[in-house]
C-alpha cells in the first residue's frame, strides 16, 4: 500500500496544476496516472487560453461572455471565479517559462476567438496546450513531486454510508500497467480526479484514445452526481478521416468556410449574420451538417475551410502547426487548397459535480479539469475557456485538498431531499452493469466498513477479484466489439441533431452493450503491460458515461447551447434554467434537477438571446 | 533500471547490426550512412507514392505488416518473433491505424503505446522499415511492403512494441528541465518581456514531444549509456537560449551539458535530426551549445 496526503489521479493540465498547488500548500502529494504526464491530451490543445490581461478588457467582460456562451446554464460563482483568477494564473505560466507568442513590445500575444467580446485568447503558436502541459510538468519535476506513471486507477475507496453526502473517500485502487500489480493508494487528505474528457464514447472525436471518462464513471458509481452530461460540444472543424482538430485559430485569423457551391454559407445562408465563421461552435457545427444534409456538402460529407487568402507568410507564422496536421493526417496542403472539415465530438461540458473549490459531495473527493462540472461552461464552452479552467480550478482543488482555506463555496453539491425529480418513463432500465459474479463496485456491495484501511483494503480486494475473473475466462465477447457498437450508436443518434426516437434507440443499444459486457473477457493472459485488460476496464466506464449523456439528452426537451432537440427547437427558460443531475446509488441511476445560479457577486445575469 | 544495450537474446531483430544484414528492403541497406538513408527514404516515399498514384491502387487491398512480438511472461512469446498481419487498406491509413486494426480484429494481446493519434503525445515511436518513426504520422502508402514494425532499438523491450522509457526520462530530468529565473517582475500580473526574435530562436526546441526516436537512432547513445542524448541536450538548449533566464543560470546550464557525457560526445552524425518527427534541428542545437560552451570558457580564462 502507498500512502500520501493528497492523491491526484491524472496528470494533464488540471492534475499537474492541482499537484503543484497541493505541494505549495505543504502537502505530501503524489500523482497516479495511466499515461506519463507529457502524454496527456492537454498537449493537443492548439488555440489558446482566455484571460483578461489588457487595457479595455476586464474580468467582468470575460464573465459576461462566458455566461452568454454557456446559454445561461453556467453558475455565476464558478464563472466569476474563472474570469477573476485566469489573469494571474495565466501570468504564473509565463513566470514558469511558458513560451507564449509575443508582441513587438515583448508582451504575450492574444487573439480573437469565437464568442469573445475582446481578443483575450492568449496563445503559444498553435501549440498552446503542448506548452502548457510541458511547463506544468517541468514544475512538477522541479518540486520533486512523486509521479506513479502508467498506473491505471480502477476505482475509488469510498465508505458506504447509505447517503452519498455522508461518505468519505480514503484513496484509490490502481494497477501498475508494467507489472499488473493491483495496489491501494491511501489518501490522508483527499483524492483529486483530473482524468480528462470522455470523447471515446463517440467514434468521431478530437479526443485521444485514452479519453475514456474513467474519473466520471468511478465517481458516479461511488455516488457523486454527474451534471449536465447531455451538453457535448462538437467542434465544427475536424479532419474527416481521423477527427484531428483544425483549431478555431484558423477562423480567428480569418479562415472562411465554403460549401460545395463555393458559398460562404455562414453568411449566405444566414446562420450567423454578424459573427459568421466566428459564431460559437454549436452554431457552426449545425450549420455545416445542415449544408451537408441539404446536399451542399463536399462528397456529401464535409465542407471546406479555406485560409489561402491569408498568405503564406501569415499562415506559416501563426498557424504552421495546422499545415502539418492537414498534410500528415489528411494529405492536404493548406497553402494551395482548402481543407476538408466536418463536426466531431470535442468537449464534454458536463461532468463530476463540484463546487468552486473542486469538492464533490463525498468528503475528501475532488475533481478538476474536463472531468469536472463546476459549472463554468454550462450548455456550451467557449473556445479557449478550458485551459484557464484547468489552471484555475486545478489550483483551487489542490489548495483545498491540502487544507488551505479558500472561503466557503456558494455552489451546493449532492442530492438533497426536496429537489425536483424527473419521473419520465425510461425506455430501458439504466445502470447495474458489473460482473454479477464478483459483486459490483465496492460502494454498493462492500458492507459497512469501520476503519479507513478497511475501506481501502476492501476496495483492493474487489479489484483483484475482478481482474482474476476477467483474466481467467477464456471465452466470451471482446471489449473492442462492445466499444465500437457503443461509439457508433452515440455518433448516429446523440450527435448535434437529436430527437426522442433516436436517443431512445441509442439507449437501447447502450443497454445491449451492458448486457454483453457481462460476458466480456480478457484474451491476453499476461500480467505485463496488458492493454487488453485496461481497455476492458475503460469500456465499462464508457458504457456508464454514454448512458448518462443519452439520459440527459432524453429528458432535456429544449434547445440550449450544444444540445438541440428536434421536438422543441427553442431555449425554454421557463422550464429549463436548471442543471440535469444523474446520480447512481445502490446500482440505480436517478435523474433530478437543480436551478442554475445566475446571481453573481454584485450583479444578476439576465438571460438574453444568444445571437452572434 | 534499463540497460541501454538491447540484450541480444531478448530481441536480436532490433539490433542495428542485425538490421543491416538482411537486405530485404532499401531502408535497411541504407542504414550504413544516415545521409544516404535519408535520401533513400525520400526516394522510397516518392516511389511508393507514385506506385500508389491516386492511392486507388492500394484501396481495397490488404497491407502486409510484420510485427515484432515478445512477452517475458508468456511461454509462446518468450522467444522474440515476428507475426504477420494482413490489414485491409483504407485511404489515409497510418502504421498506427494498421496496428489498431490488427489488435482489435486479430490479436487482442498485440501491445503498443498510443494515445493522441496526432503526433503530439509522443507515445508511438517505433522502428518502421528500419527507421524511427511515429506510427500515427506514417502513412502506409509511403512504405514498401511487408511493413516491418519493431520496438525502438537500444531500449529494453517490455513487451511487443513497448520499450522501457525510464532511462530516457532520467536523461531528460538530468538537465534540470525547468525554468529557473527567480527574479521576476513585481506583481502577479506583470509579465517578463521576451523579444519575438528570441521566442523564434527557442521555438523549434520547445516542440519536443519526448518520443525518444532521436535517442534510439543515436550511435553514441547506444555506446555510452550516460550520454545525455539529443533530446535532453535540446531541452537544455530550450532554456539556455531563452533570454528570460539570467546569464548565470545560462552558465550553470552550459556546465551541465559540457560534462563528460554531454555535448562533446556528439559526432554530428545527424541521425537524430533525421528521425525527429517534430523537425527539430537537433544537431544544430548541439553544435550551437558547443560554441556557447567554448565562449563561456574563454570568458573565464
Ligand atoms: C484537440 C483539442 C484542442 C483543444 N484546444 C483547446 C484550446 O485551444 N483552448 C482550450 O481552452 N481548450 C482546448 N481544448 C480542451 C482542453 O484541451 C481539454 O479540455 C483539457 O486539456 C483537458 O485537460 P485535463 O487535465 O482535464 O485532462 P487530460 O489532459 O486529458 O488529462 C487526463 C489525465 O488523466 C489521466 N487518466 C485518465 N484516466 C485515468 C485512470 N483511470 N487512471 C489514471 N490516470 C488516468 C491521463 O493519464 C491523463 O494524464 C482542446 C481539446 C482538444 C481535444
Ligand atoms: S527531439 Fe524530436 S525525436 Fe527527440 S524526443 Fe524530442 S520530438 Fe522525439
Ligand atoms: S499516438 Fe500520440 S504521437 Fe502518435
Amino acid at each position: 500500500m502507498y500512502e500520501h496526503d493528497v492523491i491526484v489521479v491524472g496528470a494533464g493540465g488540471a492534475g499537474l496544476r492541482a499537484a503543484i498547488a497541493a505541494h505549495e500548500a505543504g502537502a505530501d502529494v503524489a500523482m497516479v496516472t495511466k499515461l506519463h504526464p507529457v502524454r496527456s491530451h492537454t498537449g493537443a490543445a492548439e488555440g489558446g487560453i482566455n484571460a483578461a490581461l489588457r487595457e479595455g478588457d476586464d474580468w467582468e467582460l470575460h464573465a459576461y461572455d462566458t455566461m452568454k456562451g454557456s446559454d445561461y446554464l453556467g453558475d455565476a460563482p464558478a464563472i466569476e471565479t474563472l474570469a477573476k483568477d485566469a489573469p494571474k494564473d495565466t501570468i504564473t505560466l509565463e513566470h514558469w517559462g511558458m513560451p507564449f507568442s509575443r508582441e513587438e513590445d515583448g508582451t504575450v500575444s492574444q487573439r480573437p476567438f469565437g464568442g469573445l467580446s475582446f481578443p483575450r485568447t492568449t496563445y503559444a503558436g498553435a501549440e498552446t496546450g503542448h506548452h502548457l502541459l510541458h511547463v506544468l510538468y517541468e514544475q512538477v519535476v522541479k518540486r520533486g513531486i512523486q509521479v506513479y506513471d502508467e498506473w491505471y486507477v480502477m476505482n475509488l475507496a469510498v465508505s458506504d454510508e447509505p447517503d452519498p453526502n455522508d461518505r468519505t473517500c480514503h484513496g484509490v485502487v490502481a494497477y501498475d500497467v508494467q507489472s499488473g500489480a493491483v495496489e491501494g493508494f491511501k489518501a490522508n487528505r483527499g483524492v483529486i480526479l483530473a482524468t480528462g474528457g470522455p470523447g471515446q464514447a463517440f467514434d468521431h472525436t478530437t479526443n485521444a484514445v485514452s479519453c475514456t471518462g474513467d474519473g466520471h464513471a468511478i465517481a458516479y458509481r461511488a455516488g457523486v452526481p454527474l451534471e449536465d452530461m447531455e451538453f457535448v460540444q462538437f467542434h465544427p472543424t475536424t479532419l474527416p478521416s481521423t477527427g484531428v482538430l483544425i483549431s478555431e485559430g484558423v477562423r480567428g485569423e480569418g479562415g472562411i468556410l465554403y460549401n460545395n457551391e463555393g458559398e460562404r454559407f455562414m453568411f449566405e445562408h444566414g446562420y450567423a449574420n454578424n459573427a459568421g465563421e466566428l459564431a460559437s461552435r454549436d452554431v457552426v457545427s449545425r450549420a455545416e451538417l445542415t449544408e451537408v444534409n441539404e446536399g451542399r456538402g463536399v462528397e456529401d460529407e464535409y465542407v471546406h475551410l479555406d485560409m489561402r487568402h491569408l498568405g503564406a507568410e501569415r499562415i506559416v507564422d501563426r498557424l504552421e502547426n495546422i499545415l502539418h496536421l492537414a498534410e500528415d493526417f489528411e494529405g492536404v496542403d493548406g497553402l494551395v487548397e482548402p481543407m476538408p472539415v466536418k463536426p466531431g465530438q470535442h468537449y464534454e461540458m458536463g461532468g463530476i459535480e463540484t463546487d468552486e473549490n473542486g469538492e464533490t459531495c463525498i468528503t475528501g473527493l475532488y475533481a478538476a479539469g474536463e472531468c469536472a462540472c463546476v459549472s463554468v461552461h454550462g450548455a456550451n464552452r467557449l473556445g479557449g475557456n478550458a485551459l484557464p479552467e484547468l489552471v484555475v480550478f486545478g489550483k483551487r482543488a489542490g489548495y483545498h485538498a491540502a487544507g488551505k482555506d479558500l472561503g466557503e463555496a456558494q455552489i451546493e453539491t449532492g442530492y438533497r431531499e426536496g429537489v425536483e425529480e424527473e419521473d419520465m418513463e425510461l425506455p430501458i432500465a439504466p445502470g447495474e452493469t458489473g460482473l454479477a459474479e464478483t459483486g459490483d463496485d465496492a460502494v454498493a456491495d462492500g458492507g459497512q466498513l469501520a476503519d479507513t484501511d478497511g475501506v481501502l483494503e476492501g476496495a483492493v480486494e474487489t479489484e483483484r477479484k475482478r481482474v482474476e475473473y476477467l483474466m481467467e475466462r477464456d471465452e466470451g465477447i471482446q471489449h473492442a466489439e462492445i466499444r465500437s457498437k457503443l461509439q457508433q450508436a452515440m455518433t448516429a443518434d446523440v450527435n448535434v441533431f437529436r430527437n426522442e426516437d433516436g436517443i431512445k434507440r441509442a439507449l437501447r443499444v447502450i443497454r445491449e452493450c451492458r448486457e454483453e459486457y457481462r460476458d466480456v473477457y480478457v484474451a491476453d493472459p499476461s500480467r505485463t503491460f496488458n492493454t487488453d485488460l485496461q481497455m476492458t476496464y475503460e469500456t465499462r466506464n464508457l458504457i456508464d458515461v454514454a448512458e448518462t449523456i443519452a439520459l440527459g439528452a432524453l429528458v432535456r426537451n429544449e434547445f440550449r447551447g450544444a444540445h438541440w432537440r428536434q421536438e422543441n427547437q427553442i431555449r425554454d427558460d421557463e422550464n429549463w434554467l436548471k442543471h440535469t443531475l444523474i446520480s447512481w446509488n445502490g446500482g440505480k441511476p436517478s435523474i433530478w434537477y437543480r436551478p442554475v445560479i445566475l446571481e453573481g457577486e454584485d450583479k444578476t445575469y439576465e438571460p438574453k438571446i444568444r445571437s452572434y | 533500471m534499463s540497460t541501454q544495450q538491447q540484450e541480444p537474446e531478448e530481441a536480436p531483430e532490433t539490433d542495428p547490426e542485425a538490421a543491416e544484414v538482411p537486405p530485404e528492403s532499401h531502408e535497411m541497406k541504407a542504414q550504413s550512412s544516415p545521409q544516404q538513408a535519408r535520401l533513400q527514404r525520400k526516394q522510397d516515399g516518392l516511389a511508393a507514392r507514385e506506385r500508389a498514384a491516386d492511392e486507388t491502387e492500394l484501396e481495397g487491398d490488404t497491407v502486409h505488416i510484420k510485427v515484432f512480438r515478445y512477452d517475458p511472461e508468456v511461454e509462446a512469446k518468450q522467444e522474440p518473433r515476428f507475426d504477420d498481419f494482413y490489414v485491409p487498406y483504407t485511404r489515409g491509413m497510418t502504421v498506427l491505424d494498421a496496428l489498431i486494426y490488427a489488435r482489435d480484429e486479430f490479436d487482442p494481446s498485440l501491445t503498443f503505446r498510443h494515445s493522441c493519434r496526432q503526433a503530439i503525445c509522443g507515445s508511438d515511436a517505433f522502428f518502421v522499415n528500419g527507421s524511427q518513426r511515429l506510427g500515427c504520422k506514417t502513412q502506409l502508402s509511403e512504405l514498401s511492403q511487408p511493413v516491418r514494425i519493431e520496438p525502438l532499438p537500444h531500449q529494453e523491450v517490455v513487451k511487443d512494441l513497448v520499450v522501457d522509457m525510464e532511462h530516457f526520462y532520467d536523461q531528460m530530468h538530468s538537465v534540470e528541465p525547468y525554468f529557473q529565473q527567480e527574479d521576476l517582475p513585481a506583481g502577479e500580473l506583470a509579465e517578463q518581456r521576451q523579444t519575438r526574435e528570441n521566442r523564434e530562436k527557442v521555438k523549434m526546441s520547445t516542440r519536443c514531444i519526448w518520443c525518444a526516436a532521436c535517442m534510439s537512432s543515436c550511435n553514441i547513445a547506444a555506446g555510452d549509456n550516460q550520454y545525455l542524448g539529443p533530446a535532453a541536450i535540446n531541452k537544455a538548449y530550450r532554456f539556455a537560449m531563452d533570454e528570460r533566464e539570467d546569464e548565470e543560470i545560462k552558465e550553470h546550464r552550459l556546465r551541465i551539458i559540457e560534462q563528460e557525457h554531454g555535448v562533446w560526445r556528439c559526432q554530428t552524425q545527424f541521425s537524430c535530426t533525421e528521425v525527429c518527427p517534430k523537425d527539430i534541428p537537433l544537431t544544430e542545437h548541439i553544435q550551437e551549445l558547443k560554441r556557447e560552451a567554448v565562449k563561456k570558457n574563454l570568458k573565464f580564462w
